[in-house]
């Protein structure tokens, strides 16, 4: 695979619905071997981490009330919202800098559908996708 | 075990994996709305703990969804609930990868590459709220989460690390 046929899939993935990584696994794995290949792939990717996780979610399941593990796990989640407040500023940053200025727009009507309105997440992106695609391919 | 839940495990996650474009981080408020408010399946701590759990878990942050499952219905939950979160759309990512390369100059297909980006950017900042709203009960941990969100825009340190650290102080029971 050179190095834009890599860009090409992840670019793909990106943009697929559902787990990118996921995705990816699959596109990159039919490039080599077709469904073999895609499933091969997939299962190499998610196969380690699902035994693993299953552990965890026993354990879990086991000690999830004691005081010190929700205190940990406390700890991570408020970490973790800061580093997916960090993707948001990522992501952000060249969209609100680009003259495309409709594009903060949609970002900003998904995110109060989602986190405001709490409406569930097909109705939302069934009506702003459309909306979104659309005036990219006008302001093109 | 009763096959009550297996259903609409599977019926959710396979329909939000169709919309989920962002992946894990943009289906959040989703995944909380269904399994907390609509299902009852966890309270709000048990889907912050399943988060957290997910992100330092080794592979892909969409496992969080095999930990929802787990929680539910045991294994044969985990294996529904992954199965429907990523089967629908590996079948699609296969199918579309065979034919995509062929359009990489269409306007239709830079349209909808470059549409779907703000929504996908609104779903992931609705996932922030919805975890921080879930999480943050404490001046403390709004802390922790604003000092890691400044530190994962300005470096690129491996994450892991702050999870070491904020799991540490949260023994404090500050948090």
């Amino acid at each position: 695979m050179t190095a834009e046929e890599f860009n090409e899939a992840f670019a793909l993935s990106q943009f697929l619905p559902g787990p990118n990584v996921v995705n990816f696994s699959v596109v990159f794995g039919s490039r080599f071997g077709g469904a073999a290949g895609a499933a091969v792939a997939l299962a190499g990717l998610m196969g380690p981490p699902l035994i693993i996780v299953l552990i965890l979610a026993m354990l879990y399941a086991r000690f999830g009330d004691l005081e010190i593990l929700s205190r940990i796990l406390v700890g991570i989640t408020a970490a973790a919202t800061g580093m997916l407040i960090a993707v948001v500023a990522k992501m952000a940053a060249p969209l609100f800098r680009k003259r495309w200025n409709w594009a903060p727009l949609v970002a900003i009507a998904a995110f109060i559908g989602v986190a405001i309105l709490q409406w569930p997440l097909p109705w939302v992106f069934l009506v702003l996708a459309p909306i979104s695609i659309a005036l990219a391919w006008v302001t093109r | 075990m009763n096959d009550g839940p297996l259903l609409p495990l599977f019926g959710y996650f396979a329909l939000l994996s169709l919309f989920a474009v962002g992946g894990a981080n943009a289906a959040i408020p989703e995944m909380h709305r269904i399994a907390v408010e609509v299902m009852h399946w966890m309270n709000d701590r048990q889907f912050a703990d399943s988060f957290a759990i997910a992100q330092v878990s080794p592979g892909p942050n969409i496992i969080i969804v095999t930990l929802i499952g787990y929680h539910v219905a045991g294994f044969a939950g985990a294996a529904v609930a992954t199965a429907a979160m990523c089967g629908p759309t590996c079948v699609m990512a296969f199918l579309v990868a065979r034919t995509w390369d062929r359009f990489s100059e269409a306007r239709w297909r830079i349209a909808i590459q470059a549409g779907l980006v703000p929504v996908s950017l609104g779903l992931i900042a609705a996932s922030a709220f919805v975890l921080a709203r879930t999480a943050d009960h404490t001046i403390y941990a709004v802390i922790i989460t604003a000092t890691t969100a400044l530190i994962g825009f300005a470096t690129r340190i491996n994450p892991l690390w702050i999870f070491a650290i904020s799991g540490l102080l949260g023994i404090s029971g500050w948090l």
